[in-house]
C-alpha cells in the first residue's frame, strides 16, 4: 500500500513541477515524472508479493509460473509506454531546442507572443 | 600504426586517449549484448527496442569519445535515416505477411522447439526490424539534438556578445 | 472487406514511412504517395458502410487475451469523416504545401496523423487506443509547429505540454481499470463493469477519462491549447485538426466508453451536459472579439463542440426517454459530420484566402467576394451552415439538438442552445463582412483565384453543405441512425466478446 502512495507522490509532485517552475526544461522533466510515476503505478498493479518473473525457463512446468509468477501485461503496457514516452520526450526536447534559437531564453514567462 | 591508433593519440577531438582506449575495447562488447538482446528478446526479457537501445548508446559512446565525425563516419545521417525507415517498414510489412495466414500479424512462420534460436516464428524478425529501427532514430535522435543544440547555443551566444558589446 | 479491416491503419503507417525512404529519390512522389493512400482510405471507408458490424482478432488470437477490432456503425461514421476529409485535405496540400519547405516530412506526419485517428476508430481494446492516440497526438504536435516560427513553436509547445497532461491522465484511468477488473479488451470492461456497478473507484476512472478525453476533445476548463494551437498549423491541418481530431480523439472515445464501457449514468450526463453548455456558450462569446481569421475559427469549434457534448449528455441520461435519447444523439453524431464537413471548409478556405493574400487579419482582408469568388462563395455556404440557415445542413443539426433538449425538459439548455445560434450567427455575419463584403483594400487590388487544387475540395465541401442538408433523409437513414443505435446498444456491444 505504502507504495502506491509514494508513486502518488511522485505524482503530485511532477504536477508541482510542471505547474510552478518557470524554465521550460524543468517543465519537460515535470511531464517525465509524471510518466514514470504511472508507469510504477502500472507495474505494481501486477506485481504479487513473492512472486517470480513471469518467464518459462527450462524445466519450469506452466502450473508452476501461473500459480507464481506475477502478471505480465502491465509489464508490456508500461514498455510501451516508455516507448512512447521516449517519443514524446524527444519531441519536446528538440521543440524546446528551436524554441531556445527564437526567444533565446528558457524561462516561460518571457515566452508570451500568444494570449491563450 | 594503423588509423583508429592515430585517432586514438590524437588529442584535438574528443575526450582523452584513456578513454577512447577503453572505448575501443567496450565498443566490441556491448554491440555484442546488444545483437545477444535482440536476437533473444523472445526467450529472455529485453527484445527489439531494448537490444536496440543498447546497440544506439554503443554508437552514442563512440561519438562522445572521438568526435563527431568518428560517429557520423559510422552511421551518416542519410543512412540513419533510411535504416529508421526501413525498419519501421519491415514491421509492417511482417504484420502484412501475416495475411498469408489470414489474419493481421498472424504468426504465419513455423514456431519450433521451444527455448530454442529459432522458434516463436515471427517474433524473432519482427524483434529485428524493431532493433534496426530503434537503434538508427536512438543514434539519429542523439545526433541532431546535439549537433542541432551545439548551433543553436553558439548563434545564441554570439547575438548576446554583440548585444553586450 | 472483413478480412482487410486493419488495413485502416496499416496502409498510412506503412506509407508513412514509405514516404520518406522514396523522397530521398524524388521529392515529386510524395504528392502523389500520400494522395494515393487517402484515396484508397477513402474508398474502403465508404464500402465500410455497407457493412454488418464484426470483430476481427489481430494475429488470430482470442477475444480476452488479444487485440481485438470492432467494427460498427459509429466506427464506420468517424471512419467516413476522417478518411474523406484527409483526402480533400491532401489535395489541398499539393498546392499550398509549397509554401513550407520539407514537403515529404509534412506528408510522412500526415500520413501518421491518420493512421493514428484510425487506428483509434477501429480499436476495441482499450491499451491499443491509448497507443493510437499517442500516435496521433504526437504527429499533430510536430504538424502545429512545422512553421518553426515563434508563435507556432509556442503553439505547439503549449499543446505539448498540455497533451503530456491528458495521455498521463488517460494511462492512469487504464491502469486503474486494469487494477479493477483485470482486462483490457473494451466489450470484456463492460461486462466486467456491469458486475462491479458505480463503485468511487470507477467514478475516479471516469473523472480522469473526462479530464483526458476533455482535454484532447478541447471543452471548455480544458480548452486553453486549441486557440493557439489551430490557427498556427499549416491551414490543411488545421482544417484536420479542427475537422476530425478533435472529433477522433475527443468526442468519439468519450461517447464510446461513456455508452459502451460505463454504461448509462445520471452524474455523467450532468457533467458532459455541463461543460457542453459551458463550451457553447464561452467559446461563441470569446469568437466575437477575435481578429485573426483562424483563431475566430478555433474558438467556433469549440462552441460548436459543446453542442455535440450537450447532446451526447442528453442521451446518456438514464431516465430519459428512447425517443429522445435517440433524437438527441441523432442530432449529436449529424452536428459532429457536419462540423468536420464546414469547419474544415471554412478553414481550408482561411488557407486559400492566406495563399493568395498572404493574411489573416480581419482588418487588412476585404472585398474578396469579386476577386476570389469560387473560394468566396464556398467560404459563404460554409459560414450559412455553421450559423445554422436552411437549408444547409448546420440547421437540422442544431434543430434536431435543440427539439431534442426541449422534448427532454431541459428548457434552460435548449434556451442557451438557441441563443448561442444566435450569437454564432452574428460572428460569422462580421467575419462575412469583413472578408468576403465590405471596401478591397488597396494592396489587395490584383489578387486572383486560388489555383485549382485549392479550389476544388472547397467546392466539394460545399457542395456537401448543401447536399447533406437537402437529402437529410437519406444521410439519417445510412449513417446516423446505425451509429446511434450502436451507441445506444450496450449489451450488443458486450456481446462482441463472444460473437466475435
Amino acid at each position: 500500500m505504502i507504495l502506491y502512495f509514494l508513486s502518488m507522490v511522485l505524482l503530485v509532485m511532477g504536477l508541482y513541477c510542471l505547474i510552478a517552475k518557470k524554465n521550460i526544461i524543468k517543465k519537460i522533466i515535470g511531464i517525465v515524472i509524471i510518466e514514470y510515476s504511472i508507469n510504477l503505478f502500472l507495474v505494481l498493479v501486477g506485481y504479487r508479493s513473492g512472486g517470480v518473473a513471469p518467464i518459462l525457463v527450462k524445466g519450469m512446468q506452466v502450473e508452476e509460473l501461473v500459480q507464481k509468477g506475477v502478471d505480465p501485461l502491465p509489464q508490456a503496457l508500461v514498455l510501451t509506454s516508455i516507448v512512447i514516452g521516449l517519443g514524446t520526450l524527444a519531441l519536446m526536447v528538440a521543440l524546446c531546442l528551436r524554441m531556445y534559437e527564437k526567444f533565446k531564453t528558457f524561462d516561460m514567462s518571457k515566452i508570451n507572443t500568444l494570449k491563450g | 600504426m594503423d588509423r583508429l591508433e592515430q585517432e586514438i593519440r590524437d588529442t584535438s577531438k574528443g575526450m582523452t586517449p584513456i578513454v577512447k582506449t577503453i572505448v575501443r575495447f567496450v565498443m566490441g562488447i556491448i554491440v555484442i549484448f546488444g545483437a545477444y538482446v535482440i536476437l533473444y528478446g523472445h526467450l529472455t526479457p529485453g527484445g527489439g527496442f531494448a537490444g536496440g537501445v543498447i546497440l544506439a548508446s554503443a554508437y552514442v559512446l563512440l561519438t562522445l569519445a572521438f568526435g563527431k565525425e568518428m560517429g557520423l563516419s559510422k552511421m551518416s545521417n542519410m543512412a540513419a535515416s533510411i535504416l529508421d525507415n526501413s525498419g519501421a517498414l519491415a514491421f509492417v510489412l511482417i504484420g502484412l505477411l501475416g495475411f498469408t495466414g489470414g489474419y493481421f500479424f498472424y504468426n504465419f512462420l513455423p514456431k519450433g522447439e521451444p527455448f530454442q534460436l529459432l522458434s516463436a516464428g515471427s517474433i524473432l524478425l519482427a524483434n529485428m526490424a524493431i532493433g534496426v529501427k530503434v537503434t538508427a532514430s536512438v543514434f539519429a535522435i542523439f545526433m541532431a539534438l546535439s549537433i542541432f543544440g551545439r548551433i543553436i547555443y553558439k548563434a545564441a551566444e554570439g547575438e548576446e556578445r554583440e548585444s553586450e558589446e | 472487406m472483413q478480412t482487410y479491416y486493419p488495413l485502416f491503419t496499416a496502409i498510412p503507417l506503412a506509407a508513412a514511412f514509405l514516404n520518406l525512404l522514396l523522397s530521398k529519390i524524388s521529392m515529386k512522389v510524395s504528392d502523389y504517395i500520400a494522395f494515393l493512400v487517402t484515396g484508397i482510405l477513402s474508398v474502403m471507408a465508404v464500402r465500410m458502410l455497407f457493412e454488418a458490424p464484426f470483430t476481427y482478432a489481430v494475429g488470430n488470437w482470442r477475444a480476452p487475451f488479444g487485440i481485438m477490432l470492432v467494427s460498427d456503425g459509429l466506427s464506420s461514421l468517424m471512419l467516413v469523416v476522417i478518411c474523406v476529409i484527409s483526402l480533400l485535405s491532401v489535395i489541398f496540400s499539393t498546392k499550398y504545401m509549397t509554401m513550407y519547405t520539407a514537403k515529404p516530412k509534412y506528408y510522412s506526419l500526415f500520413l501518421l496523423m491518420i493512421a493514428g485517428m484510425n487506428g483509434v476508430v477501429i480499436t476495441g481494446d482499450m491499451f491499443n487506443l491509448y497507443v493510437f492516440l499517442e500516435i496521433a497526438s504526437i504527429a499533430s504536435y510536430a504538424l502545429v509547429g512545422f512553421g518553426t516560427g515563434k508563435k507556432e513553436l509556442e503553439a505547439s509547445f503549449k499543446y505539448l505540454v498540455l497533451g503530456g497532461v491528458a495521455s498521463a491522465a488517460v494511462l492512469f484511468g487504464i491502469a486503474f481499470l486494469y487494477a479493477i477488473t483485470g482486462t483490457l479488451n473494451m466489450p470484456d470492461l463492460a461486462q466486467q463493469l456491469e458486475v462491479i456497478g458505480m463503485t468511487k473507484t470507477v467514478g475516479f476512472v471516469v473523472a480522469l477519462f473526462i479530464m483526458g478525453f476533455g482535454l484532447k476533445a478541447s471543452i471548455v476548463p480544458f480548452h486553453a491549447w486549441l486557440p493557439d494551437a489551430h490557427p498556427s498549423a499549416p491551414a490543411p491541418i488545421s482544417a484536420m485538426l479542427s475537422g476530425v481530431l478533435i472529433k477522433a480523439l475527443g468526442v468519439y472515445t468519450i461517447m464510446r466508453i461513456m455508452f459502451n464501457i460505463f454504461g448509462k449514468n445520471e452524474l455523467i450526463s450532468a457533467i458532459i451536459m455541463f461543460l457542453g453548455a459551458l463550451s457553447m456558450v464561452i467559446g461563441g462569446l470569446l469568437a466575437i472579439g477575435q481578429k485573426d481569421f483562424k483563431r475566430m475559427l478555433a474558438y467556433s469549434s469549440i462552441s460548436q463542440m459543446g453542442y455535440v457534448l450537450v447532446a451526447i449528455g442528453l442521451a446518456l441520461k438514464p431516465g430519459a426517454e428512447l425517443v429522445v435519447a435517440s433524437l438527441a444523439l441523432i442530432g449529436g453524431l449529424f452536428h459532429l459530420v457536419n462540423h468536420a464537413v464546414f469547419k474544415s471548409l471554412l478553414f481550408l478556405s482561411s488557407g486559400a484566402v492566406e495563399y493568395r493574400t498572404g493574411t489573416r487579419d480581419l482588418e487588412k482582408l476585404g472585398g474578396l467576394m469579386k476577386k476570389m469568388p469560387v473560394t468566396g462563395s464556398a467560404c459563404a455556404i460554409g459560414s450559412l451552415s455553421i450559423a445554422g440557415i436552411p437549408p444547409f445542413n448546420g440547421f437540422w443539426s442544431k434543430l434536431i439538438i435543440i427539439l431534442a433538449l426541449f422534448r427532454g425538459g431541459y428548457w434552460i439548455y435548449g434556451s442557451v442552445g438557441v441563443v448561442v445560434g444566435f450569437i454564432t450567427l452574428i460572428y460569422f455575419v462580421m467575419l462575412q463582412k469583413e472578408v468576403l463584403f465590405g471596401k478591397l483594400p488597396d494592396s489587395l487590388s490584383n489578387i486572383r483565384e486560388a489555383p485549382f487544387a485549392m479550389v476544388m475540395p472547397l467546392v466539394v465541401l460545399a457542395a456537401l453543405c448543401l447536399a447533406m442538408g437537402i437529402g437529410y433523409m437519406a444521410v439519417e437513414g445510412h449513417l446516423l441512425d446505425p451509429a446511434a443505435n450502436a451507441l445506444l446498444d450496450k449489451v450488443a456491444y458486450m456481446n462482441y466478446l463472444v460473437g466475435g
